[in-house]
């Protein structure tokens, strides 16, 4: 009531800009998205208090220890999650190594001209598609086709390099190392999808401009293009490592839910999201809590990965 | 970096119309492509050999007495034929209320980190939030729509279903609006200005538009999380064996009926389980197509 | 570019429409045939089927928990919808304990568990709805040892030699305490791959309450999930049955339908009366000969006394609730619960489950029978 008072002695239009609706819808908008921003914060809030809120008795009784312990004992009520912590960190970390030189490298190829546009769209789409592909599928394909595929040139390498510790055991049919390779798969599309996004969105006058420099494709590609698209693409890294990090069903389908650690990756391991997939349904009381415990811990080192990516992409943006 | 690139450009126009490109930059292009074309082969094998996988055991079932996957319902054990047009259905529904949900709010969140607050301490916190929004394991988005919708109604639906695949599509979209945003040239954002568009007009009526590209993307990508995934649903939307009545029963969707036929020892269930994966990658194939022709024109 | 903008949102809209019109459709159908099948249901159907007939308008239950016996329930369910088209019972293998919780909260019509109610579930349930909860068992299984070894199809197992393999004290396959029991076999020389459950499941349970009774110095105890002192864990019935086929030299434990049905070589083992029984459902059956049913139906027999039975066979049970608002969905229940204990029992054989004795099948009528 205030301002409409004050409006009436001012100019008409001072006034009729007050009465604008436009500015009115245009504040609501504003306002509105600030709004949907705090909620993104919100929802996450929400999402670790109702972990929190679960997972409490199992903090409260294993405090820190339970990062440390191995022992997971429904019948005593003894927890712990050292090889489930090691075993996500581990297979995610190989499926990272194997996954994001192709999948940069594909979308490399999919942003240029290399193929005709008649090729070329089709094979987006298909890389798409098999972001669309459940993961179940990825399970079986690598129960079924992948792992008795690459088990004799596993049992080579165990041959050869046995001496390394890593290779040390002769490889399970459920283990490790073929467990990161088909999560490298499983995260391809998505690394593929939004990098060459983000490498065909880098404004064309830079292209232009390397070009004109006299540059060729490749130095284009490689000083001009990457870096500029780099945001981009490590934000579809961490997109990547998050479904690394959290992928349930393959995971559990493949890596042998061995509860303890192996220096070798040819031998059973766990993760966490496996963990749980396997146990939420008949779990009540502590073992439930400790298994929101260890949801915790997973989300605490999504947490860790991304302030990472934060410095990493604020360094990379200060040198553009 | 920045020095390399200033020493290239030193070498360049010191050498004036010396355009010619030395042996060892040519070497550097084949080998470099040389090396995209391996990583393409590479990535395409493993790929290729799903999808043939998925063709082979998904087309055999799907043609063997053809329209029944369907309109016959999920069949018991050892029982032949039987299809899954409640599934079709209810992964329709549930994903497009999980879309409903996540599109108008994920691309109105960008538009503030990108439009309004680019750079800001709240849009840093925004995007930190998507970041580990991506990393919450789909399990635990599907227990936050546990607590929150399923133990309010007091019975599993529908509605659950939705509410926990938005979760999972929410951070999907918001970084791919936000690519998309920033693709834009601020010269636009300046003329916008210029001729007094309020920043409300200015979004709607060009810069939202240039960016559907990449928001189709977005929901493709998101729409294809979550028609696949299993966890969320799992407690939330249930399964029913039958046709769904309403948005607050529980419902049947084609990602549970393939972890539960998947899993089955019956033979029946085991190829309807195929049959319904490939379904799956056939409707992401139509949304996606539908999506890239509708917005095929990119303007920057 | 505006018209492209609203011409994307139009098109969301038209998705939608079509959508519910889809769904309507869909609803016209499953509605459509009801009608006419009213009448025909009670000549067709038994004698407990008037009751949900009678009653009209569809009745919708939905359960969940038990995946032991899901392959059972959803096809007695399909196949007494198919009888009775105004009832529809959904079910969803969640697990028991996840079934037991939603028990709990409400949110399910009946739940399902592999294990009786504890008595600390029960107290809750009686804090929560002022009545004891109403447990009845539905079927039996059996779970049997299957294993991947060449040229070895009639693998028998003493209990020293099955006791030792689950402790991880016998490792190898041409061990004295195997080769003891298999004279004329020759055994390999290599190493046993135990193969376990991952996940929690009523399975363990019914393995381990049996390793208790029949193995001496058994010290992991009784449960859905345990500690393992050997082996690798396999995700589910099919995982075990995968990793068995895959893995040559591995042993594991899992249901006797999905051993069968995945035609998997199933070990004869050794009973409490010292005879080597091959499991069959016959002999899953005898194991609850001569028992008595607590008044709880809770009844277990880790390890039976009768000479022809299989030792590892167990019970499942529906969980229902004292009191149901719904009139129309008590009588379904009963009546579904009726059907399935009667004419039911020919699709639990075919399925590899243990049918429910008729005394005990009665005394379960007349307990659901009271309910309010």
């Amino acid at each position: 009531m205030t301002s409409q008072t004050i409006a009436k002695s001012e100019t008409l239009i001072e006034s009729s800009q007050k009465f604008n609706p436009v500015r009115l819808v245009d504040q609501i908008f504003y306002w509105l998205t600030v709004a949907t921003a705090l909620g993104v914060g919100f929802i996450l809030l929400w999402i670790a208090w109702s972990l929190l809120s679960i997972a409490f008795p199992a903090i409260v009784k294993f405090n820190i220890g339970f990062l440390f312990s191995t022992s997971w004992n429904p019948v005593n009520d003894a927890f712990g999650a050292l090889p489930q912590i090691a075993g996500t960190i581990i297979s995610a970390i190989i499926a990272l190594l194997f996954a994001v030189p192709l999948g940069v490298g594909v979308a490399v190829f999919l942003s240029e001209n290399f193929l005709p546009t008649k090729v070329q769209t089709p094979l987006g789409l298909l890389v798409e598609l098999l972001a669309a592909v459940p993961s179940v599928v990825y399970g079986m394909w690598g129960i079924f086709v992948f792992v008795p595929f690459i088990l004799p040139f596993l049992q080579g390498i165990h041959r050869v390099f046995g001496w390394i510790p890593l290779f040390s055991t002769p490889p399970s049919t459920r283990q490790m190392f073929t467990t990161a390779m088909v999560l490298a798969i499983m995260i391809l599309p998505t690394i593929i999808a939004i990098s060459r996004d983000s490498l065909l969105s880098v404004a064309p006058e830079l292209r232009q401009g390397a070009y004109g420099l006299g540059a060729t494709r490749w130095e284009t590609l490689t000083r001009v293009l990457v870096p500029s698209a780099l945001s981009g693409i490590i934000g579809s890294v961490m997109l990547a490592l998050g479904r690394a990090l959290g992928e349930t069903m393959a995971a559990a389908m493949l890596i042998g839910n061995a509860n303890r650690i192996n220096i070798s990756l040819f031998a059973p391991a766990s993760t966490i999201s496996a963990m749980i997939a396997n146990q939420f349904g008949e779990a009540s009381g502590l073992q439930k809590s400790a298994l929101f415990y260890q949801a915790l811990i997973l989300m605490v080192m999504t947490l860790i990965v991304n302030m990472l990516a934060e410095v990493i992409v604020n360094r990379f943006q200060q040198v553009e | 970096m920045t020095l390399n690139q200033s020493d290239k450009i030193q070498d360049i126009t010191s050498g004036g119309f010396d355009s010619e490109v030395t042996a060892a930059r040519k070497n550097f292009g084949k080998l470099m492509t040389g090396l995209v074309v391996a990583c393409v082969g590479i990535a395409i094998l493993p790929l290729g050999s799903i999808l043939f996988m998925l063709l082979k055991n998904g087309l055999s079932r799907l043609f063997l007495n053809f329209p029944s996957v369907f309109t016959e319902l999920p069949p018991p054990p050892l029982v032949e034929g039987g299809g899954f047009s409640n599934a079709i259905m209810g992964t329709i529904i549930t994903c497009t209320i999980g879309a409903l949900l996540s599109v108008p709010f994920g691309v109105l969140t960008a538009i503030y980190t990108v439009e309004f607050g680019r750079g800001n301490k709240l849009s840093q916190f925004v995007r930190f939030c998507t970041n580990v929004l991506s990393g919450v394991p789909s399990i635990i988005a599907g227990l936050f729509a546990y607590g929150i919708v399923v133990l309010t109604m007091g019975n599993f639906s529908a509605i659950a279903g939705g509410v926990a695949l938005s979760v999972l599509m929410m951070p999907i979209i918001i970084r791919t609006a936000e690519e998309g945003l920033k693709s834009i040239p601020s010269e636009v954002r300046q003329g916008l200005v210029g001729i007094g568009a309020t920043n409300f007009q200015g979004v709607t009526s060009v810069i939202l538009p240039a960016t559907l590209p990449f928001i189709a993307t977005g929901v493709t990508l998101a729409l294809a999380r979550a028609a696949g995934e299993t966890a969320p649903l799992l407690f939330t939307a249930l399964f029913s064996q039958f046709q769904a009545r309403s948005l607050s029963e529980p419902i049947a969707t084609l990602s549970v009926l393939i972890y539960n036929f998947a899993i089955a020892p019956y033979a029946n269930q085991n190829s309807l389980a195929w049959a319904a994966a490939l379904i799956i990658v056939v409707l992401i194939m139509f949304v996606s197509i539908l999506a890239r022709t509708l917005t095929a024109r990119k303007i920057y | 570019m505006t018209s492209l903008l609203s011409f994307k949102s139009s098109f969301k809209r038209k998705t939608a429409v079509a959508t519910l019109a889809f769904l309507s459709a869909g609803l016209a159908v499953s509605c459509a045939p009801s009608s006419p099948d009213v009448a025909t249901s009670p000549a067709a159907g038994d004698a407990a089927s008037p009751a949900a007939a009678g009653s009209g308008g569809t009745v919708t239950l939905s359960g969940a928990g038990a995946s032991f016996p899901a392959p059972l329930y959803q096809r007695w369910f399909a196949d007494y919808n198919k009888q009775n088209p105004n009832t529809q019972i959904s079910y969803q293998s969640v697990g028991s304990g996840a079934g037991v919780e939603q028990f709990q909260a409400g949110t399910v019509d009946f739940g399902a568990s592999d294990a009786p109610l504890k008595d600390k579930d029960k107290e809750t349930f009686k804090a929560k709805y002022g009545a004891e909860p109403i447990q009845v068992p539905m079927t039996g299984g059996s779970v049997v040892f299957a294993y991947n070894l060449d040229g070895v199809d009639e693998l028998k197992l003493s209990r020293d030699a099955y006791c030792g393999i689950v402790k991880g004290e016998i490792t190898q396959w041409n061990d004295p305490a195997i080769a003891s029991a298999n004279s004329g076999v020759t055994l390999p020389d290599s190493k046993i791959n135990f193969v376990h459950r991952s996940d929690g499941s009523g399975t363990t349970f019914a393995f381990t309450n049996h390793l208790e009774t029949a193995c001496p110095n058994w010290t992991a105890g009784v449960n859905k999930s345990i500690e393992w002192a050997v082996g690798t864990g396999a995700k589910g019935n099919e995982g075990i049955t995968a990793q068995v086929q895959q893995t040559p030299g591995a042993i594991g434990y899992t249901e006797f339908s999905y051993a069968r049905e995945n035609g998997l070589k199933m070990a004869a083992i050794e009973n409490a009366s010292g005879k080597m029984i091959t499991p069959t459902p016959e002999s899953g059956a005898a194991a609850f000969e001569g028992e008595t049913v607590p008044a709880d139906f809770a009844l277990q027999v880790p390890d039976s006394k009768n000479a022809a039975a299989y030792p590892i066979s167990t019970l499942t049970w529906l969980l229902l609730y004292p009191e149901y608002k719904d009139a129309a969905k008590r009588e379904a229940l009963s009546s579904v619960i009726g059907w399935s204990l009667t004419d039911g029992k020919a699709s639990a054989t075919e399925l590899g489950y243990i049918p429910i004795e008729p005394s005990l099948a009665t005394k379960v009528n007349d307990r659901v029978a009271q309910i309010k």
